[in-house]
């Protein structure tokens, strides 16, 4: 992976930036040596490593500002990081610049539920939101399957999703507010514990942003009341365009499920073997619709999809009971990732989003892809909207099989674009992504999104080498190549 | 050369002479008031502009999957047409826009799919459903750079690239002329119903209204209106004292079920009423487009975003601060409509916006004439860094303020 050429000039005043840092942050704040810097080496995209200059926690958000407006005014690039779990390198460390974890920022800061909100530091895990609230009944919706571990800090740079995102959004459509330092060591707040920002919507540009704009240091989300009853339907096709069918006749029907899960034979055989779920092992294709709400709604609700299952062709259903058979049903779902990985030494997981509808074609030519490239693939699908996760099986420790594989994935991204669809629907670009991004935007289309980077950070200094196949000087981005009196258009009404 | 508020009007048929029309504006460094339907014209401050670049000739939806929940338009498109294709569908815009056209003195129905994006409109489902930007997938654009280009995309769940899209929500065409924009759709409700508890005051009914939002009862509207504006909905049930509304929408057994369980929750507050499907469809039609406000055009408007819980004393505040202002609440308390007399010390902006203080939130000036609102803050003033933050992105899409130059902030 080409990453931007490590800056000798900073690499050797590396003692004397190591100091300044020191100067900011006291005591165990800074972490310079070999050893302690490991474990930030690499984050949840494992191929990729790299050992940074050197690592600075802060604990307040002055301290931030400070080490930001430092690192501008020196150029020092700047990888911010949460708890490292993104998969697609967003936290990648450089050789010549900073980790800037937020790990110390962990504690909840507000509980607000007259106003139905949390405001916590970006170092608190996703469950942990949902944990300090559950007593009362609330939860935090979005959630990610690394929810145990990643921070609502990572959650706003990545706009995490979840199994849950069809009815309940991903984190842009459950954040009111948030904390942030710019590059250039400005403190801002956007939106709060209202519903809607003034002024231009930057609190949604910097959801999504990779650590690209600037650094979150507080957090405020919108909880909402767990649903009184939750359901599930475990349902078998006999191919994927039936269980397609089903999902495209469910939201026909005016049905817009809690959760909806697709697995492929391969995922279903692997989930089953490793937590003996119970899933059905004939079955081409199997779907977990999940509908909560008030119990009327799902005792009525459960009825309508079991009759649209078997219209289209469903081989076997299972209806939750109980909440344990509820998540029992999940339980392989939930595992699919971990099932794959015992089966093969490594696994590619990859992200791309389609239109639902082309998910027969793209499974189709995924197989031929899978033939081609001498590897096998898994596929768990967030049917609902879209989301498609090939999981790639290879041995890194095969020669050439990484690369194979990469290039599995690349091919299945690119394929989810020709079809209408997007490279990644939740994991987000990083380094993994960053060079398909061609595929899918044209060069002015990826220069007008860097332009609202140099806004941000015009030395571009905040996680360079990620998101963008090339890096441009935002002086270049900005000239303007004006044609006066050009009027290639002479018939344009004029009144 | 005919005229159209003393501005000649540029009227592409397309995106390319669109595009040329831009590219023009930015040789000749004249700045262009970007209209549809020009239902929103008098939102936002009045600016200089020598030509009108009406885009109302861009219609057309360009793609329509109702089982992918997905739908492209030109941005020209109106409104009112989309909705109808939706309806045949039995699906709709969830986020319920705010039809602006009668509380600023214009005709209802005239607003353009490009329009409701570019002002981030959102009715009372928003406590629910989210805002116009929480459903505007993807875009293609001319920037005032003067070059096509597109943003987002088709699919509902999708992280690649940053999301342009939430920046060109809510920028009121001071950013990009939009030309073609693809939002996500949802199924319409099958049946809807309001529970609505009587007699409240203002303090009450937020309470009411949060534990309703607080319940598992899936709860899509939640507003209050005084007895002194109840009348003014057009809807008889709920004429003759102030008014509580809980809105209820979805499958019939469900919203029995969920009616009855609000009845025991909130029955010891005040008497607790029904209205049924039809006067229900008006309450909040009439509640989203402002109508208590509609017969009095001299009064001023300000809309008011706050913490829903603070709503009630942010109004007891401005009530005390200037006399005659009425108001009502939507959004569980977080949306405040709020008419105020038009002789104001300076439209009154100094005692609403002290009112909001330290809640967090903010105040815009919706109805005024042109002198006042070319005087006021129109906007919410902001920080400084957030404001040199602000006018730094306006550079990065019209560095050379073409587009509609000065409509939210001075100098953006």
């Amino acid at each position: 992976m080409r990453m931007p050429t490590p800056d000798a000039s900073v690499l050797a005043r590396r003692a004397e930036i190591v100091n300044a840092l020191r100067a900011i942050v006291p005591g165990e704040g800074v972490i310079a040596e070999r050893d302690e810097m490991r474990v930030y080496e690499t984050d949840a995209l494992t191929a990729y490593r790299q050992l940074p200059m050197v690592v600075v926690l802060p604990n307040t958000t002055e301290q931030v500002s400070q080490v930001l407006k430092y690192c501008n005014e020196v150029g020092i690039k700047v990888v911010p990081r949460g708890a490292g779990t993104s998969l697609s390198g967003g936290a990648l460390p450089l050789a010549d610049g900073i980790i800037l974890g937020l790990g110390k920022f962990n504690k909840i800061v507000d509980i607000d539920y007259a106003n139905r909100t949390v405001t916590a530091q970006p170092g608190v895990t996703n469950l942990g939101i949902t944990n300090a609230v559950a007593h009362e009944g609330f939860y935090y919706a979005p959630d990610p399957s690394s929810q145990i571990a990643c921070t609502i800090g990572g959650n706003i740079a990545e706009n995490s999703g979840g199994v849950h995102c069809l009815k309940y959004g991903l984190t842009t459509n459950n954040v009111l507010g948030i904390e942030m330092v710019l590059m250039n060591g400005d403190i801002i707040r956007l939106g709060g514990k209202h519903l809607d920002s003034d002024g231009y919507d930057l609190l949604g540009v910097m959801t999504g942003s990779e650590g690209l704009l600037g650094v979150v240091t507080e957090v405020t989300v919108r909880i909402l009341r767990k649903p009184e009853t939750l359901r599930a339907l475990l349902i078998g096709f006999p191919s994927s365009e039936s269980g397609g069918d089903c999902v495209a006749a469910i939201i026909a029907a005016g049905i817009i499920p809690g959760g909806m899960e697709m697995m492929d034979k391969p995922a279903i055989h692997a989930a089953e073997e490793f937590v003996h779920a119970g899933y059905p092992m004939d079955v081409e294709a199997l779907l977990i619709v999940e509908l909560d709400g008030p119990e009327a709604e799902v005792h009525h609700l459960i009825g309508e999809v079991e009759k649209i299952a078997l219209t289209c062709g469903a081989v076997s259903i299972r209806i939750s009971e109980s909440e344990d058979e509820r998540m029992v049903f999940w339980a392989g779902r939930k595992a699919a990732f971990p099932a794959v990985g015992r089966i093969s030494p490594d696994y590619l997981c990859m992200d791309g989003t389609i239109p639902r509808k082309q998910l027969p074609l793209v499974l189709t030519r995924m197989a031929e892809m899978s033939v081609k490239h001498g590897l096998r693939v898994a596929n768990v699908f967030h049917a609902g909207d879209g989301n498609l996760h090939p999981l790639i099986l290879y041995d890194a420790n095969k020669p050439g099989e990484l690369q194979a594989a990469e290039d599995f994935g690349a091919d299945i991204l690119k394929l989810c674009v020709e079809v209408g669809g997007v490279l990644t629907g939740e994991h987000g670009v990083g380094v993994e992504k960053r060079d398909l991004m061609n595929h899918q935007f044209t060069e002015v289309d990826l220069n007008q999104q860097q332009r609202v980077k140099c806004a941000f950070d015009p030395e571009a200094l905040l996680n360079p080498g990620k998101v963008f196949p090339q890096l441009h000087r935002c002086a270049e981005l900005g000239r303007m190549h004006i044609h006066r009196g050009q009027l290639p258009f002479p018939d344009l009404p004029r009144f | 050369m005919t005229t159209h508020s003393n501005k000649s009007v540029l009227k592409p048929a397309d995106a390319d002479q669109a595009l040329e029309a831009v590219r023009w504006a930015i040789s000749e460094e004249t700045p262009l008031e970007l209209v549809g339907k020009g239902s929103k014209r008098k939102l936002g401050r009045p600016f200089q502009a020598t030509h009108t670049l009406d885009l109302s000739d861009l219609t057309g939806v360009t793609l329509y999957e109702p089982e992918e929940l997905v739908l492209s338009a030109r941005a020209g498109t109106p409104l009112a047409e989309l909705e109808a294709l939706l309806a045949e569908n039995r699906q709709q815009f969830a986020f319920e826009p705010t039809d602006f056209g009668p509380l600023l003195g214009g005709e209802a129905g005239k607003q353009t799919i490009g329009g409701v994006v570019s002002c981030n409109l959102a009715g009372p489902r928003r406590v629910k459903a989210g805002a116009a930007r929480d459903h505007f997938l993807g875009f293609q654009a001319i920037s005032g750079r003067g070059e096509a280009f597109k943003a987002g995309g088709r699919v509902v769940k999708n992280v690649t690239g940053y999301d342009l899209s939430k920046l060109i929500a809510g920028s009121y065409g001071t950013l990009t002329v939009l030309t073609e924009v693809t939002l996500k759709v949802l199924p319409a409700p099958e049946d809807t119903r309001t529970v609505l508890i009587r007699a409240l005051d203002d303090a009450t009914a937020i309470r009411v209204m949060a534990l309703a939002l607080q319940s598992p009862y899936e709860v899509a509207g939640a507003a209050h209106v005084p007895a002194s504006l109840a009348g003014a909905l057009g809807v008889e049930e709920v004429a003759g004292g102030a008014a509580t509304a809980i809105r209820l929408e979805g499958f019939g057994p469900s919203i029995e079920y969920r009616a009855g369980k609000l009845r025991d929750l909130l029955g010891g507050f005040g008497t607790v009423e029904f209205l049924d499907r039809q006067p229900s469809l008006v309450f909040w039609a009439a509640l989203r487009d402002v109508k208590p406000f509609v017969s009095t055009p001299e009064r001023l408007v300000w809309r008011l975003s706050v913490p829903p819980a603070d709503g009630a004393r942010v109004v007891a505040d401005i009530k005390g601060r200037l006399p005659g202002a009425e108001a009502y609440f939507d959004w569980g308390g977080g949306l405040v409509w709020l008419a105020i007399e038009p002789g104001a010390d300076g439209a009154g902006q100094a005692a609403i916006r002290g009112a909001i203080g330290l809640s967090g939130g903010h105040a815009t000036l919706v109805r005024a004439p042109d002198t006042i609102r070319a005087s006021a803050d129109v906007f919410q003033p902001q920080q400084a860094p957030l404001a040199a933050l602000s006018a730094r992105v306006k550079e990065t899409l019209d560095p050379k303020r073409i587009f509609n130059p000065g409509r939210m902030y001075a100098g953006v």
